[in-house]
């Protein structure tokens, strides 16, 4: 008995590394599956404050870029506003409120954000007490940007669309050809389109926007443009490579969008035995 | 290890730790080359240091960084691994006669090309794992393999700098 316990002790050194290791890896796991509680992350109080600070300091050189694309956004909503407030020639039908009211939008700044990595995050500076919610979409002006993962009082953890995980329902715009987007993890400028059955006319220079089938986004926030369209090794689908519209490099506000119906839309989808994929 | 040695080593550690958080998070060289200069911070730990400290601070480092990175479990996995080699790769490379009592493995007193050879695999073992779960399911091969080559050689430039400018040489007698 003595032996086997010397034998362990002169192993310790072994063992700990052996248990550590088994804990990281369970770690990498957990946060990584979907329904995976991730408790350590930059949503956290302490952690959200430093990254804030640090973002704090660095946004400062970016105010002018910031300030720039806000009046373009300002710009592009006044002349939406214009258009809609002209009095219309024909009688209008007024829309169900409760529809009309679908999609929530809000706010909010980014303050940590990566790009270089296969499974990239990103860090805003509101959560639940400002009312968002795991799930809720994000963009900006330029095109989508992710969904929010985890949400604490004061911070959330969005994954980013550079995110091998994220499948982002889209369509072509021009044909209303449907697929799936998903980051393949090689630029940051670059995704693919999957799931386009090869009978589809897609040409490069086409635009992609989101479907609005998978309830997260609403239908037509621009995703990219499509650089070439590959014959690909798969026997169904097209290779279709897009050029994104965001500039992830350059990301400091947001907007998020709630759909206030997913929660009928989710239980309509059990009792129907639809399964979703997000 | 006195009190005064204690006290050095943690402030670098820590300070190496807050400089990979705040500057190098998303520092990248064409996009392939990333930067873990808080790695020198394990390197740089005495050498007659014993493995089951040396592991724990590891891990306590690499889940530290992790946190900030979002990669919860990355590079405390890759951290734990490289603190765990360490004292085997020592040994393998050590010098007739062994080491001195008093030596660190450091640039200024065990010269650059012991000292490449010492960090470089070490890196090397820490950017594959890194990089290989980091682009799991996804990625090939060769691109981790090109990843962890291009990082490993950028950290280990980067970290001979750091310690030509800011450690202090020992003041040699002859």
């Amino acid at each position: 008995m003595l032996r086997i316990l010397q034998f362990l002790y002169s192993l310790r050194s072994f063992l700990l590394f052996v248990l550590l290791e088994v804990l990281a890896i369970g770690l990498i796991v957990s946060n990584n599956s979907p329904q995976g509680a991730a408790f350590f992350n930059s949503s956290n109080a302490v952690i959200g404050s430093v990254l804030k600070t640090r973002s704090d300091v660095l946004d400062f050189f970016s105010f002018a870029q910031a300030n720039e694309t806000l009046i373009l956004e300002n710009a592009r909503l006044l002349e939406q506003i214009k258009s809609l407030t002209q009095v219309p020639d024909s009688l209008p039908i007024p829309l169900d409120s409760a529809f009309q009211a679908q999609f929530k939008f809000t706010g909010a700044r980014v303050f940590s954000n990566s790009l270089r990595f296969a499974q990239n995050h990103l860090t805003l500076n509101k959560g639940s007490k400002d009312g968002l919610k795991p799930g809720m979409g994000i963009f900006n002006q330029d095109g989508i940007v992710g969904r929010v993962k985890t949400v604490s009082e004061n911070y959330s953890v969005g994954i980013s669309l550079l995110n091998t995980g994220l499948l982002v329902s889209s369509k072509i715009k021009s044909t209303e050809d449907f697929g799936s987007v998903n980051w393949d993890g090689k630029s940051s400028k670059q995704a693919k389109m999957l799931y386009v059955p090869r009978h589809v006319k897609a040409q490069a220079g086409d635009t992609i926007v989101t479907s609005g089938y998978n309830a997260v986004f609403p239908e037509g926030i621009r995703i990219g443009i499509i650089s070439s369209v590959n014959q690909g090794d798969d026997p169904n689908y097209l290779d279709i490579l897009i050029d994104l519209s965001t500039d992830f490099s350059r990301v400091n506000y947001v907007y998020l969008v709630e759909n206030t119906q997913i929660v009928e839309l989710d239980s309509l989808y059990i009792k129907s035995e639809v399964v979703n994929e997000f | 290890m006195n009190f005064k040695n204690f006290i050095s080593y943690t402030i670098l550690i820590l300070f190496l730790g807050v400089i990979q958080i705040i500057f190098l998070k998303n520092l990248a060289l064409f996009g392939v080359a990333f930067c873990f200069l808080y790695l020198l911070g394990i390197l740089n730990l005495p050498i007659p240091i014993s493995n089951v400290p040396l592991i724990l601070i590891s891990f306590g480092l690499g889940l530290a960084v992790d946190v900030f990175y979002d990669t919860i479990g990355i590079h405390t996995a890759s951290v734990t691994l490289m603190s765990f080699l360490r004292p085997y790769w020592l040994k393998a490379i050590s010098p007739t006669g062994g080491y001195d009592d008093s030596a660190k493995p450091n640039l200024p007193e065990m010269g650059i090309v012991w000292y490449t050879s010492y960090s470089f695999p070490l890196i090397f073992a820490f950017s594959l794992v890194f990089f290989t779960a980091d682009q799991w399911g996804s990625g090939g091969f060769f691109g981790v393999v090109y990843k962890s080559l291009l990082s490993s050689i950028f950290t280990v430039v980067l970290s001979i700098i750091v310690q030509l400018l800011f450690f202090k040489r020992r003041r040699e007698i002859r």
